[in-house]
């Protein structure tokens, strides 16, 4: 029995992240573990020490530890509601077993512990804690991606009927890995599958294509392939646009941190510029 | 505590008495080599080892409180103080002697015979090996840098010591071997080292005098840590030798009476000009083998000893050093526990590894003292360690996921603490936690202190916490100790 992790939080990605697990876990017969981690990042943590004197420092710590089993108290019922919702919603949809899983600690370390029993992650693509104004990604999906040893649903703000997906072909080996598990997996079975390769039409990376279209009808599943000119992710984001693809799936992250924070990721611009969901294999 | 009945008196000092008085007269025989000997080992006259024999023997069997038992001046002892003779003299030997008995006699008022029950098999069998070890290196003084006939003497006096059991047992053999060897030299005028260039021998029954030595502050920071030292080794051997004379005549004794017993021989002996001594392991089988029960053969084993170093006095002074040393040699293999190298193998790790360091403790320091302290403490740990093991913690969620009971079976305190709080998770979201203790020891303010831990860790995540079946005892302790529900706990906790 195949599982399907899907992290929730009380934002407004919730909805669709559930609605996205409850399409995968349909299409692959597999139960749904609705995972909700409370941190404590959003904390205020002020380093008291030396500021105040030894007397009051016992008064307030015990205050402290007041306030933080109230605060707890009041995170925890609220995430018990929003985990109530989730699983109602999900019910209605999905016919496999559900669970519920409510932790404390870090999202990272909860997922890096939980996912060696899953066969996705679904995550959306901003958490509550994340500003909508400037169309940023959460601060959790690059962390998750990149330690994800799972593929990872990148849920978009609503849900819609997936039918075309468009697979963004490098011909590195995360993409082929991402072929070769399609090609074996029941998710985009009935699915119109566009792999598109962006770059000049060299007999290499031709060969590469076809082998992997060749590969994808092995499985059973409608695929084909072109070439694309222009820069990658805005050739791709035009492509998804113009022709009404509603998944597209990728490699993830193929370079370091640090060349990313110098020349910024391709990876984090098509998730972003792409109202899609994204299917990401590392 | 000391006032036998007059009938249980007579029992012990005349209800074996031709058993007692050939038992008595055997162990006299072999004593003599031995307190010789160990005199030596120390650095002193043998009239001092001598001395102290004949004191020791007579005063523990009138007051000692193990009938059957040897005691005299013996090897462990002897060992402790040889850094004392040579750097300050005889007579803070004597001051030490005395001070020990003192020690020994409030040992044995404050019950600290009890304190016995911590020393294990194991630190026991270490004590003694390390004890064989030390004889035998006492010995190599001798054995180095001396002529091949030194060599071929030790060599026969072995053969004779092992050999002439084989012919009869009547006589002891390494008397056998000191009378042959004896005889040897002086005949055939071999020109070996002889107990007269050892140092005087007594030719008078001991005097009462006082040591000599200034009576302040600065001689008790001299002699205390010897005689601390020689107290705890004396009781130790002592006590263990009781418990094997116990043993082998299937009787009890009163350990805090034999406490008190080597205190005042050691006291009397060190104003008699005799060193510290204890119970003797090897003399006290003999005694026993030989049919000694009873407080006579103690008395008269001492009386015997006197009589015939002060009658042959003139041959005792030509018996030559090779000897002595192949008694002690016997003495050194005879008390080494030879089974135990074959148990290392069979034996949990554990209980072999107190042995060994009880030993290397030993030969580092030279102090048995020492070396035993280590062993309790290591045989200590040991149990901790394997207590802590028998600790368990299983937990049950509630249907509606909201609640978690975890049950506490086994031994909380100091060394378990860390496990106890490593088996709680603190990051599973829970309005409602039991901890239920109801099958489990709370030992001290560590498993305390690590309860407490918890149930703040589990409030801070905003759960309440619920500790049930606390059991009667360790309730008083918690009362006393739980800091959870108090003002200032986090900050106390958070201070450890």
């Amino acid at each position: 029995m195949s599982k399907i992790i899907a992290c929730i939080d009380g934002s407004i990605y919730t909805h669709s992240v559930v609605d996205h697990a409850a399409w995968a876990a349909e299409r692959l017969t597999a139960s749904v573990e609705l995972l909700q981690v409370l941190g404590r990042g959003d904390i205020p943590a002020a380093d008291l020490s030396g500021s105040i004197s030894a007397d009051a420092q016992q008064k307030l710590l015990n205050e402290l530890a007041r306030l933080d089993e109230e605060r707890a108290k009041l995170i925890q019922q609220r995430a018990r509601m929003v985990m109530d919702d989730a699983r109602l919603r999900i019910s209605a949809t999905a016919t496999g077993a559900v669970s519920t899983v409510l932790r404390n600690g870090d999202l990272l370390e909860t997922l890096s512990e939980r996912e060696a029993s899953a066969d996705l992650v679904v995550i959306g693509k901003r958490g509550e804690a994340a500003d909508f104004a400037t169309a940023h990604l959460g601060s959790n999906l690059e962390r998750v991606v990149r330690a994800s040893r799972r593929p990872v649903l990148v849920a978009s703000r609503a849900y819609a009927t997936i039918d075309k997906a468009l697979v963004a072909f490098d011909g590195g080996s995360s993409i082929l890995k991402a072929v070769d598990a399609l090609s074996r997996s029941q998710l985009m079975s009935g699915i119109d599958i566009h792999l598109v390769c962006v770059g000049k039409d060299i007999p290499e990376m031709r060969r590469r294509l076809e082998g992997a279209v060749a590969q994808l009808h092995a499985g059973g599943h409608k695929a084909q392939f072109r070439f694309a000119d222009g820069v990658p992710d805005k050739a791709i984001a035009g492509i998804v646009d113009a022709e009404r693809m509603n998944l597209l799936v990728m490699g993830a992250y193929g370079h370091s941190r640090i060349r990313n924070l110098l020349i910024g990721s391709t990876t984090t611009e098509m998730i972003r510029s792409c109202k899609v969901p994204v299917l990401l294999f590392r | 505590m000391f006032t036998p009945s007059a009938s249980k008196l007579q029992a012990e000092w005349l209800g074996n008495i031709r058993g007692d008085l050939l038992a008595g007269l055997v162990v006299a025989l072999a004593l003599i080599p031995e307190a010789i000997a160990f005199s030596i080992i120390a650095g002193v006259d043998p009239k001092v080892g001598l001395y102290a024999s004949f004191s020791i023997a007579v005063v523990t069997a009138i007051v000692g409180g193990r009938p059957g038992m040897i005691s005299a001046a013996t090897a462990a002892t002897a060992v402790l103080m040889v850094t004392l003779v040579k750097q300050h003299g005889l007579d803070y030997l004597l001051a030490a002697t005395v001070l020990a008995g003192v020690l020994q006699v409030a040992a044995g008022f404050l019950r600290l015979g009890r304190v016995m029950r911590f020393v294990s098999k194991s630190v026991m069998t270490g004590f003694v090996n390390a004890l064989a070890i030390l004889i035998f290196m006492a010995q190599l003084p001798e054995l180095i840098g001396v002529t091949w006939l030194t060599y071929a003497m030790v060599a026969a006096g072995l053969a004779i010591i092992y050999g002439f059991p084989l012919l009869s047992r009547a006589v002891p053999s390494p008397l056998v071997c000191i009378i042959a060897l004896t005889i040897a030299a002086t005949t055939m005028g071999l020109d070996v080292r002889t107990v007269g260039d050892m140092g005087e021998l007594p030719s008078t029954w001991p005097t009462f005098f006082v040591p000599d030595v200034p009576f302040n502050v600065d001689t008790l920071l001299i002699i205390l840590p010897y005689s601390a030292a020689v107290a705890a080794v004396g009781l130790l051997e002592s006590l263990m030798t009781a418990q094997i004379v116990d043993d082998l005549t299937d009787t009890t004794s009163d350990k805090n009476r034999e406490c008190v017993g080597q205190g005042v021989a050691n006291f009397v002996t060190g104003f008699m000009g005799g060193m510290a001594g204890c119970a003797m392991i090897g003399q006290s089988v003999i005694n026993v083998k030989s049919g000694g029960r009873g407080r006579l053969s103690c008395f008269v084993a001492g009386i015997f000893l006197l009589l015939l170093i002060v009658l042959l006095g003139p041959w005792v002074v030509r018996i030559p050093m090779p000897a002595l040393v192949a008694v002690m040699i016997m003495v050194s293999i005879g008390t080494f526990s030879w089974v135990s190298l074959a148990n290392l193998k069979t034996h949990p790790r554990s209980s072999s590894i107190v042995m060994l360091a009880t030993v290397a403790g030993v030969l580092f320091t030279h102090n048995l003292a020492i070396g035993v302290g280590l062993g309790v403490l290591l045989s200590g740990i040991f149990f901790a360690w394997k207590i802590a093991q028998l600790f368990e913690v299983g937990s049950e969620l509630s249907d509606d996921g909201t609640a978690r009971t975890y049950r506490i079976r086994g031994q909380l305190f100091f060394a378990s603490a860390d496990d106890f709080t490593a088996a709680f998770d603190f990051k599973e979201v829970l309005q409602k936690v039991v901890i239920d203790v109801t099958d489990a020891h709370i030992w001290d303010i560590s498993s305390v202190a690590a309860l407490d831990m918890v149930v703040l860790k589990f409030r801070r995540e905003g759960a309440d916490v619920d500790i049930v079946g606390l059991n009667a005892a360790s309730e008083t302790i918690v009362d006393k100790l739980a800091m959870h529900d108090k003002p200032g706990a986090l900050d106390k906790l958070l201070a450890h």
